[in-house]
């Protein structure tokens, strides 16, 4: 297994008051992503474990684009990953602060 | 992530899509959620991911009202296969439903045990199994549910025929050995396990429901799945002497009766379905109607 871990300086808060959502499954291509809201509202963290070992690079410019793009503000997140592809490493980051938008049940 | 989901696949669904579409909308809580990092300890050492919540997702929900235990397993996530972590959140749940008096519902979907934590997988299963006969001798209902892409194969096998009521679709397949198993150890001749068509009929929801290995058979929907378990949860329930007694007669009169076949539809056959070879292909309603009157039951020992 490989770790990484990036901290961001985070453009937009994350909306909605949900403690903490999760989205996805580990699985060969794909990663589960669980979001924690815990950090100040302008930082976010990621930390990585995969399966896949030396696209450090790669998860870089995608974690780069997703705090630069999506509300991730105040989000701690935590990625367990079986080899995903980077479009779908996007998506499902993006589907974890959506989720963590939805209103409380 | 809709909960309200009225005619969504269940093979499709995720574990926790699955939860959510069961339950009374919002109701669940999770218990060792995946914010607890309660992970498996010994995939590390084999270079394997991790997940979360280890591929078991528990928690209390309600469902048509009434409060139940609720446990699910994510049949990506290493084939749903125990370890034991995974193994110990169901145990944990089927002891705690015992003490404060709760049904449980399992929503299997597993390949067996975990290879790279057998021994500890292994001791789940022994254990998860009398936490669920303690429970039903408490005189409450374990009610399991398999429609899922891994089926229910292995050590989920026996904890399903432990259940006081199985629901099954046509994509759930319960058995002991899986097919590459049986094609491994007794040759190609014995099971094509690249055979689909002989895979379902063997072991999928369909067979299982005619021979007794399973009790209400619905279409592979989450709201079918939903209303088959609160029917299942107003059934009386009762574990005894007399009921296991019944069903070991009814299984040695079954190898009886079907101990010679060679094929699932010579038993259909035998069974007085009309047309057999045809039954795979039959829509839900189609088939129960067939079939109503000439299926095995398993009634008397649940």
């Amino acid at each position: 297994m490989e770790k990484l871990s990036f901290t961001l300086k985070a453009p937009t808060a994350a909306g909605g008051t949900r403690r903490q959502a999760i989205v996805g499954v580990v699985a060969s291509g794909n990663l589960e992503v669980l979001v924690e809201r815990t950090l100040p509202v302008d930082a976010c963290t990621i930390d990585i474990a995969t399966a896949a070992h030396g696209f450090g690079a790669v998860w870089e410019a995608v974690v780069a684009d997703f705090v630069a793009r999506r509300a991730a503000g105040g989000l701690r997140i935590s990625v367990n990953d079986g080899g995903a592809r980077p479009d779908t490493v996007a998506l499902r980051l993006a589907q974890s602060v959506r989720l963590i938008e939805e209103p409380e049940a | 992530m809709s909960n309200s989901a009225a005619t969504s696949s269940w093979y499709e669904a995720s574990a926790r899509q699955r939860v959510a579409a069961l339950v009374d909308r919002g109701s669940f809580v999770e218990f060792i959620g995946p914010e607890q990092r309660e992970i498996s300890p010994h995939l590390a050492l084999f270079g394997l991911p991790e997940q979360f919540d280890d591929g078991m997702i528990i928690g209390r929900a309600a469902l048509g009202g009434k409060i139940v235990l609720i446990a699910a397993q994510e049949g990506r996530f290493m084939g749903g296969a125990f370890g034991e972590v995974h193994g110990a959140k169901l145990t944990g749940l089927l002891r705690a439903a015992r003490q404060i008096g709760h049904d449980v519902v399992i929503l299997f979907d597993t390949g067996g045990v975990r290879l790279q934590e057998a021994n500890a997988g292994e001791l789940a299963i022994a254990e998860i199994m009398r936490a669920l006969v303690d429970l039903r001798l408490a005189g409450h209902r374990v009610i399991g549910l398999v429609g899922g892409r891994a089926g229910c194969y292995g050590g989920g096998g026996l904890i399903a025929g432990c259940c006081s009521r199985l629901i099954v679709s046509e994509p759930g397949r319960i058995s002991v050995s899986g097919p590459e198993v049986i094609e491994t150890n007794r040759g190609v001749e014995e099971f094509d396990s690249r055979d689909r068509a002989l895979v379902w009929r063997t072991m999928g929801g369909k067979h299982r429901y005619l021979i007794g290995g399973a009790d209400v058979f619905v279409d592979d929907d989450t709201g079918a799945f939903r209303q088959a378990t609160l029917t299942a949860l107003d059934r009386e329930t009762h574990l005894g002497l007399a009921g296991l007694q019944a069903e070991q007669q009814r299984l040695e009169r079954r190898l009886q009766r079907f101990g010679a076949a060679k094929d699932a539809i010579d038993i259909w056959a035998t069974l007085g379905i009309a047309d057999a070879a045809r039954l795979p292909d039959l829509p839900t309603e189609t088939f129960l109607r067939q079939v109503a009157d000439k299926r095995e039951s398993a009634d008397d020992a649940r």
